[in-house]
């Protein structure tokens, strides 16, 4: 859709899984969710993160692939393999800063988010940033965007790599230390009371 | 005596829950086949409501396409929503009326099993008198619904006994809004709370239970607004609090007295408000007086400090908004925790305004619409007594009967399980009600089904209870029947007709219209479809408090809902109540409620120390009746984990997936631990939507409001022990298919 992006903040995932179970009635791939969601750690804390693939400007995914089987658009979004081409060698898989591509051995191709081509290329939004019920996966313009607390960022460094990238995180201004254990904010008397709290 | 008539596993093999995953056709046929249509309807569930289009194909629902345009929820949806979609041709749907047979259930035509039901119920009530019968209703029917089995239970049965399993939902709220405001519906609509500056949620697990409300609350962040989360867990919602307070189960009272305590204190009410638009301040004031935040912290285990904070951001605030939901309702003194909220908005005066009110968030699909209509035990339709006079008269004329020949309030939800225990009641007919698994104390419920002597149900899937069951009448989805719903936020919202019922399964109203005439009072039960009802409905709510004379099916299609009341055809509907500090009692005051401290109905002692406190998981739906059948959401939590923080777990020696047998007075089940942090260290959690030897509702027990008559299903007392796995085939560890073992 044209003026609108794609942007993921894990702050504001509530863990629903909404995105997980809307991706696979997407009609291109029915019944095989490209949603990866996970709880960060469940001992710890009650956070949770779904993300959909990148689609950066430069696939790594695309470059490592020795069958020439994954394409970027000229929209700027980078397709799942090409079912002809994908010899299910892994190298996207491995290669994936993001460890985004999965390899589905029913299939023996490569499939990922491919931002619901069918959807977003006549209009509508992506199923999964359309469900979200927290809008932790959001399909909107700039200007919406530029309303929240966090700011975009589309740049990530991992080592000496530098990758840009179609779909933006949420990242916070500042990023002050959270206290996420529920001792920390009881209170059993007047010795006790922890300053994370307050 | 209506005991299962074969085992349950017996039951379980041929009925369900079994679990389906895919769409009719299955995936591949989906793909290459366009739908008919798109019915643009709402979602089955939760009190949202939120709007869905349905994909419907050869009389079958195939799937489902967000609606966008809707304004609630302007096509977001959980994924109970997203999955809904798969009740309709699912395996375990019951396409003809069953009678219990000594070898199991036979399926029967429907003269054979409506006469028989009709029979039953005349029998008894010529044998043990009119009100030896009951009828239960449930809040996922749709307004018309309800409204007709109020009427059938008054009219065509004459007993005083209806009651609803919103009874388990928000009942506590309703007491208190409608003491203390003179009307039972949150005042504020959803809009209102990112316009908010201060937004607290108490005992209101926004993300699991109300997953798109989280919108709201988030488009409140990043207006600037602060945000507080009282909850004895670390809810999704309290990732992002700005304040978090980790009240300990059934001290909310405390907690909010405090901070009323501290905006008296400190001059942070609004003397100009309390002064011209309520009345009793002072009983409340001197309610509090006692309660400084250091004496409620002993209570709650809150910092002094955190509560100081929360009294002030919101006593400071000319726009804060108080949530609350289940965690305030479910207690002994569920109306009391309702009144203090209300008491500290009233005190504030932050009411009746733009992003400024307290709302309670209603839980079940039409627990609003579903309360208003006369299915209530103490109710008539438009929210009217039934001990008012002029209230019996007026319905009574609209329905062509004696005011004298309208019984007179009969008992509860769980008092009628009483009455059925004592031997009492001798006869119940039950929709949209699985008591077996969301009544608390489950061995007793189970008990007294047992001894019914007779005991109909209408349903579209054999649930736990239905086992019990000498007569199932297979009724319908709530896509297979047009009518009206009413979402928390007082927005009436038209359920469209999708598909027909499949096989000889009936809609739900021409069931109960089926049985009134075999009861021989067919003449006031003329309706061939909802619509015929939902008129009568408008003419007998209005003028009253929820009057919608003024709301058509018609309207709510061109305004995408109507908000009651809405008095007359030119009406628009009414959004936010309270505008301009008018309350809906007579002298147009909203009233300050004396506000008392009581122990909890079971109490933590030595034996028993442990705080256990019950609630919902985000994949599951109430007693998961539905959910239950959905593979996709069996899968994202197929089991009932005891949620237990690593202080309390390490006393215990108990790490996550170690099995866990928790006692209560009641009884004893044996659960896999999952050790967090996100809990108090004083207090474990059990979600309740599963029957049997994993029924939460086994450990509850069934202390009431005495004004709600609401189950304290939040505050329970509990000890720990490590178990072995259990062993024995119905206690595998990992779920059957459909979830069950």
């Amino acid at each position: 859709m044209f003026g609108y992006e794609f942007y993921v903040d894990p702050s504001r995932c509530i863990g629903c899984q909404s995105c997980l179970k809307a991706c696979e009635e997407c009609d291109t791939h029915r019944g095989v969710s490209m949603i990866h969601f996970d709880f960060v750690d469940r001992g710890e804390t009650i956070a949770t993160a779904a993300y959909v693939c990148w689609h950066c400007d430069n696939p790594t995914c695309a470059q490592v692939c020795p069958a020439d089987a994954i394409k970027k658009y000229e929209d700027g979004i980078v397709g799942s393999s090409l079912k002809p081409r994908c010899i299910a060698c892994s190298n996207c898989v491995l290669a994936c800063p993001f460890g985004i591509p999965k390899l589905i051995p029913e299939n023996e191709q490569m499939m990922k988010c491919d931002m619901c081509y069918d959807r977003t290329s006549v209009g509508k939004r992506p199923m999964c940033a359309t469900v979200c019920p927290s809008q932790a996966l959001a399909y909107v313009t700039p200007e919406t965007i530029a309303g929240r607390r966090e700011k975009p960022v589309n740049v990530f460094r991992f080592g000496s790599q530098t990758v840009t990238t179609k779909v933006y995180m949420m990242a916070p201004a500042t990023a002050p230390e959270v206290a996420i254990d529920v001792a920390d904010y009881t209170w059993e008397g007047e010795r006790e009371v922890v300053p994370q709290a307050f | 005596m209506a005991k299962p008539p074969v085992p349950i596993p017996e039951l379980n093999a041929r009925f369900g829950p079994h679990l389906n995953y895919l769409p009719p056709g299955g995936w591949q046929d989906e793909a290459h086949s366009a739908p008919d249509r798109l019915v643009k309807t709402h979602c089955c569930f939760c009190g949202q409501q939120c709007g869905i289009q349905l994909k419907v194909r050869d009389n079958r629902v195939v799937g489902f396409e967000p609606w966008e345009d809707f304004p609630f929820n302007r096509g977001m949806l959980c994924p109970k929503g997203v999955k809904r979609y798969l009740q309709g041709n699912h395996p375990d749907r019951l396409l003809d009326p069953l009678l219990r047979t000594p070898e199991g259930f036979r399926a029967a035509e429907w003269d054979e099993a409506l006469d028989f039901t009709a029979r039953r119920l005349r029998e008894l009530q010529q044998q043990y008198g009119r009100d030896s019968v009951a009828v239960y209703g449930g809040a996922s029917l749709t307004t018309e619904k309800a409204y007709l089995l109020g009427k059938f239970a008054r009219v065509a049965l004459g007993t005083r006994h209806i009651d609803y399993n919103g009874r388990l939902c928000m009942v506590s709220a309703g007491v208190a809004y409608k003491g203390a405001l003179g009307v039972d519906r949150a005042p504020n609509p959803w809009s209102d709370i990112p316009k908010a500056e201060v937004v607290m949620a108490i005992g209101a697990n926004i993300g699991e239970c109300a997953p798109i409300t989280t919108d709201y609350v988030w488009r409140a962040r990043d207006n600037g607004a602060r945000l507080i989360v009282a909850d004895p867990r670390f809810t999704p919602i309290a990732r992002n609090a700005d304040l978090f307070l980790p009240v300990r189960p059934g001290t909310d009272l405390a907690l909010l007295m405090a901070m009323l305590h501290v905006i008296i204190r400190d001059r942070l009410t609004d003397d100009a408000f309390i002064a011209a638009h309520t009345t009793g301040f002072e009983k409340t004031a001197e309610s509090v007086a006692w309660w400084d935040p250091r004496r409620a912290a002993e209570v709650t285990g809150v910092a002094p400090e955190a509560i100081e904070r929360a009294a002030h951001w919101i006593g400071e605030s000319r726009r804060a908004m108080l949530m609350h939901a289940r965690g305030l309702e479910h207690q002994s003194k569920g109306v009391e925790n309702c009144e203090a909220v209300v008491a500290i908005a009233l005190a504030t005066g932050n009411i009746g305004r733009e992003g400024a009110g307290c709302v309670m968030i209603t839980g079940q699909g039409n627990g609003q619409g579903g309360r208003e209509h006369g299915q209530k035990c103490d109710q008539l339709p438009g929210q009217r007594s039934l001990t008012d006079p002029a209230a019996r008269e007026h319905v009574a004329r609209v329905w062509g009967i004696d005011p004298g020949d309208l019984p007179q309030p009969g008992y509860s939800a769980v008092e009628i399980m009483n009455a059925i225990h004592a031997g009492e009641i001798k006869g119940l007919l039950s929709i949209c009600f699985n008591p077996l698994v969301s009544l608390p104390d489950a061995n007793f419920t189970r008990e007294a089904l047992n001894k019914l002597e007779f005991f109909g149900v209408i349903d579209f899937f054999l649930s736990e209870t239905a086992h019990h069951a000498d007569v199932v009448l297979a009724g319908s989805l709530q896509e297979e029947e047009e009518g009206v719903t009413a979402s928390m936020e007082g927005r009436v919202i038209h359920i469209q007709k999708a598909v027909e019922p499949p096989g000889n399964a009936r809609a739900d109203s021409a069931i109960i219209c089926g049985l009134a005439r075999r009861l021989g009072r067919g003449e006031f039960f003329p309706f061939r479809e909802p619509r015929e009802i939902f008129e009568e409905l408008r003419l007998a709510s209005r003028g009253g408090i929820a009057d919608y004379y003024g709301i058509t099916y018609e309207k709510i299609d061109a305004q995408k809902g109507v908000f009651w009341p809405c008095p007359s055809l030119d009406h628009p509907g009414t959004p936010r109540l309270f505008e301009g500090g008018r309350f809906y009692h007579a002298d147009g005051k909203a009233r300050f409620m004396k506000l008392e401290w009581r122990p909890s109905g079971d109490p933590v002692d030595g034996a028993f120390p442990i705080y256990l406190t019950t609630g919902r998981v985000v994949s599951q739906y109430l007693s998961g009746a539905q959910t239950r059948r959905i593979g996709a959401l069996v899968d994202q939590y197929p089991e009932p984990r005891l949620e237990i923080h690593p202080q309390l777990a390490g006393r215990y020696g108990i790490r996550t997936g170690d099995w866990v047998t928790i006692t209560t007075r009641r009884s004893a089940i044996t659960l896999q631990a999952s050790v967090v942090k996100t809990i108090r260290p004083d207090t474990v959690f059990i979600p309740y939507h599963w029957p049997g030897d994993r029924s939460a509702n086994r450990l509850t027990h069934r202390t009431l409001d005495p004004r709600s008559r609401i189950p304290e299903y939040k505050v329970s007392a509990c000890r720990l022990e490590r178990a072995a796995a259990p062993v024995t085939a119905a206690a595998e560890p990992i779920a059957a298919p459909g979830g069950r073992r």
